[in-house]
């Protein structure tokens, strides 16, 4: 609640900060006695990218899981637009956020039509008598829903397989597929769990762009990945989880300027100036190996690597 | 540790690449005596094979094939049909789009297998091989001729895979006897066949109406069977000519022509089912008929919840109970606790909805366990109503169900002043109780084909398919599970219960031991489940065939008798190692256990 205003004054680099689309206020969740997140706080704007990182482990996906009603936070509330989000996972996709996963979960044996026809589950209404029945409305919703399921597919460039099994689909179009089932719930805000992991170059700029159009679509993104260039290209607005807790929020330059942020991805600073202690490490370990090469061969393995020094 | 560093014992046989034959024989001289055989063949059934007609079937005439003689003809006139084709005689290579030498060699191994069948069948039954006609002898030598003849037929050989040298003894074995086996399936494997050429829809139709035909003629001949040897005989010239036609290609060519035109080939297929009743003389085989279509229903209505929700149901036959149990209580039985005799279809909206709601009273709280807990658990309920209906008597509990003698003497039902009770003539056939009751189950099936073809292909089915496939994915693309799941069930089970309704009038009593979960007479939940399984998840002429075949197999093989469910057991094994996704594979299934095989990756239709 009082971080709250810290986290607007972060945002500078936002053109039109719209509303507040998701508001996360002191999200903890814990596992018996394990803290996985603990006291979050975050926003998401519409119209706005905003990204999470962290080391491995430091409780992003969880944070994902209690904003998608799989968890229930065990302190702290979740609002999107102003209402609490329901415990149930379905209900928060029918309330408008929708998500992907981390590993890829399509529905395999399903073709890659009909998995976006399942995201559009939330946005039709027609039960088991009208499929049975099929009377003039089943057939005008499910005309529909297949347009609308084209088009999708044409946004993510997987028209023209729309017949092919989701599980023959290459890597990096499994990963267009579960975007575009996605954004078949119609959804406000867009959940994108790693969505580069495994991708080659070329890919991860195509899924740049992707996330830029489902912006300009005025949805609203949160991604969590690991691909920090990915990560500052794209966002707007950058938090940081480590351990459980966010570290600093705020555009690119902050955070990637930030201290703590490269501490917790490459280890404890050594003294003052990491990166000149590393250097100094290095030349003499270098000048050591150079005058010892004459003497002993083996302990060069040893004396070269500056973290092993410390100990 | 033998460290044989012995070379490879496989230097004498031939490379990948090699298209010899698995007997070393020129390849024409091979096709001409699998063609020729072929041809002897059928002329060998037209002589005596035996001298006694204690053999059934009267297989002692001159000029007149009997019994068995009749399926090695039709095993001959295959083999020979695909020797011709295989030597590209015009107007009968439309006969093997897919190449005609695997389809050669199963016609050929059925002929074989049936008459050697045949003639052991009759040395054992009448004591030694005395009892053989010359004819006997001809047969026999003809039908090993064509079986060699055919198996000389060259075929690609799969590249063989040196092995280890350090290796034991036994698992050199091992890798030449795996080796050895792809070779063989090597042998009787064909290419994918030719697609469809398109014919005009009226040609395509009558293709249809054919097909629609020999099935017919197939499942009536197989269901008319009179003694054991003819069925055995049967099944193999069925199943190996079968497995002859699909590597021809002509299954799939078919599958293509019926997919074509769905509605027209669902429509015929009930219209084949309703000239069964015609095709038969008198009720013996009626009986036969409607039973297969009960269990063939319920069966339909189990795939709903295992073959479309993914939900494992092993209680499944209690639905069929409580339909059967709520019919027959209105049904204006003497034994019935309440006296009333309500018209059939109030009795069928009773049953459905009877089983409905114990659907759902089961379903809501069985339904948050997933997977094998859910077995066990609907196990459990499939019991407590059998032994609650048990208890039902007036001694142990309320009088309800009259405990284990059950309710007795249902009257039969009087549909619009039609009594299914005595026999009709219509058009000069008469149609007695049974195939009236078959027309009455067969409207039943259609309403439950119907509903799973519906049911399937909407909003609701793949919300099915999904939460089959990744509940955790499906509950974050806004599925309700839970209810979407209670659905499932209990669409399930109201078509189990309308099945039940009928059932109850057929059978005349309801008794709870005709609900078991395993038993040595369908339907039972073991045998509905391996009926869906067998038959092929989440299609709908899968649990069709799958249920005709166990129920007639059972029926009709009465030597197994205590070996039934061993045999049953046994074949369930194979099935499940070497056909994994049921007889009629949904095309989806296929893709998933046959990665390996050439992917058909596009998919016209969803489901079935």
């Amino acid at each position: 609640m009082t971080t709250d205003t810290t986290t607007k004054d972060t945002t500078p680099g936002t053109p039109a900060p719209g509303t507040t689309v998701l508001d996360a206020r002191g999200v903890t969740m814990r596992f018996g006695g394990l803290t996985a997140v603990n006291g979050v706080d975050l926003t998401v704007n519409s119209g706005e990218i905003v990204g999470l990182i962290g080391p491995n482990g430091a409780g992003k996906t969880t944070f994902f899981n209690c904003l998608t009603g799989l968890y229930i936070p065990t302190e702290g509330e979740v609002r999107y637009k102003g209402e609490v989000l329901p415990a149930k996972s379905f209900k928060v996709t029918a309330a408008g956020i929708a998500r992907t996963f981390q590993n890829i979960r399509l529905f395999a044996n399903m073709t890659v039509l009909e998995n976006v026809l399942v995201g559009r589950h939330t946005r039709t209404k027609e039960g088991f008598w009208s499929a049975v029945l099929r009377g003039p409305g089943f057939h005008r919703a499910e005309a529909t829903s297949r347009e609308r399921a084209m088009e999708l597919l044409e946004f993510v460039g997987l028209a023209d397989k729309a017949e092919h099994l989701a599980r023959n689909l290459p890597y990096g179009e499994q990963r267009k597929l579960e975007i575009a089932r996605a954004l078949a719930s119609e959804p406000g805000l867009l959940l994108l769990d790693e969505p580069t992991a495994g991708m080659n170059p070329q890919e991860t700029r195509a899924t740049e762009e992707l996330v830029f159009a489902i912006r300009d679509k005025g949805i609203a993104v949160l991604v969590i990945e690991h691909d920090m260039r990915f990560i500052f290209n794209l966002c707007d607005r950058v938090a940081v989880l480590v351990q459980g807790e966010k570290l600093v929020e705020g555009d690119s330059a902050t955070v990637q300027g930030d201290e703590r942020v490269v501490a917790a991805y490459l280890g404890e600073p050594l003294d003052n100036d990491p990166g000149a202690a590393e250097a100094a490490e290095v030349e003499a370990a270098e000048a050591a190996q150079a005058s010892s090469a004459a003497q002993a061969d083996d302990t060069t393995t040893d004396t070269a690597a500056g973290k092993e020094n410390d100990r | 540790m033998t460290t044989q560093t012995t070379t490879p014992k496989t230097a004498g046989t031939p490379t990948a690449g090699d298209t010899s034959g698995l007997i070393g024989m020129p390849p024409h001289i091979g096709r001409a005596l699998a063609t020729g055989g072929g041809a002897l063949t059928v002329a060998s059934t037209f002589l005596a094979w035996t001298w006694t007609a204690e053999f059934p079937g009267d297989l002692t005439v001159y000029g007149y094939p009997g019994g068995l003689q009749v399926l090695v003809l039709i095993a001959g006139a295959l083999t020979t049909l695909f020797g011709l084709a295989s030597y590209g005689v015009r107007g009968l290579r439309r006969l093997v789009p897919a190449g005609g030498d695997a389809a050669l060699k199963f016609a050929a191994l059925a002929a074989f297998a049936t008459t050697w069948y045949t003639m052991i069948a009759i040395s054992a039954q009448l004591g030694g091989l005395v009892n053989l006609e010359p004819g006997g002898y001809i047969a026999a030598a003809v039908t090993l001729i064509a079986l060699l003849g055919a198996l000389a037929l060259p075929f690609e050989r799969p590249a063989p895979d040196p092995f280890d040298p350090e290796d034991t003894g036994w698992e050199q074995f091992k890798h030449t006897s795996s080796q050895n086996w792809q070779t063989i399936r090597a042998a009787f494997t064909s290419s994918s066949p030719r697609p469809v050429p398109a014919l005009p829809s009226y040609a395509e139709i009558l293709i249809i109406v054919g097909i629609l035909a020999v099935a017919l003629l197939v499942f009536t001949y197989g269901i008319g069977t009179e003694y054991d040897e003819l069925f055995v005989g049967f099944l193999i010239v069925a199943g190996l000519g079968f497995t002859a036609l699909h590597r021809a290609g002509l299954i799939a060519q078919a599958t293509e022509i019926t997919a074509r035109h769905q509605n027209i080939t669902v429509c015929g297929a009930f219209i084949a089912a309703a000239c069964f009743p015609f095709t038969q003389s008198d009720d013996q085989y009626a009986t036969l008929g409607v039973y297969i279509l009960i269990f063939a229903t319920v069966a339909l209505g189990l795939n709903i919840v295992v073959g479309l929700a993914g939900l494992l149901d092993l209680g499944y036959v209690a639905f069929l109970g409580v339909g059967a149990y709520a019919a027959s209580m209105v049904s204006g039985s003497p034994s019935s606790p309440f006296d009333l005799h309500l018209p059939f279809w109030a009795a069928v909206l009773v049953g459905a909805a009877a089983s409905l709601v114990f659907g759902v009273l089961i379903g809501a709280p069985t339904l948050r366990l997933r997977g094998d807990y859910l077995a066990i658990v609907t196990l459990g309920f499939g019991e407590i109503f059998r032994i609650t209906a048990n208890n039902l008597d007036g001694t142990s509990g309320p009088d309800v169900t009259n405990g284990s003698n059950g309710i007795s003497s249902i009257p039969d039902l009087d549909i619009l002043g039609f009594d299914m009770g005595i026999a009709h003539d219509i058009g000069g056939f008469t149609i007695g109780r049974f195939a009236n009751y078959f027309f009455l189950m067969l409207l039943i099936t259609a309403v439950v084909v119907l509903v799973f073809r519906r049911s399937g292909d909407s909003r609701i089915g793949r919300a099915w398919v999904a939460i089959r496939e990744d509940e955790t994915a499906a509950l974050a693309m806004g599925i309700n599970g839970f209810r979407v799941k209670l659905i499932a069930f209990a669409v399930g089970a109201s078509l189990a219960g309308l099945a039940g309704t009928v059932q109850a009038h057929v059978t005349y009593t309801v008794t709870p031991e005709q609900y078991l979960f395993a038993g040595t007479t369908p339907p039972n939940s073991a045998f509905l489940l391996a009926a869906v399984v067998l038959g092929g998840m989440g299609t709908i002429a899968g649990p069709l065939i799958g249920a005709a075949l166990l129920f007639l197999i059972p029926n009709k093989l009465q030597f197994l008798d205590d070996y039934q469910l061993f045999a049953f057991g046994l074949a369930l094994v194979l099935l499940m190692r070497f056909r994994p996704e049921g007889l009629v594979a949904n095309r989806r299934r296929k893709l998933e256990f046959h990665e390996e095989a050439e992917a058909p990756t596009t998919l016209s239709k969803t489901g079935a």
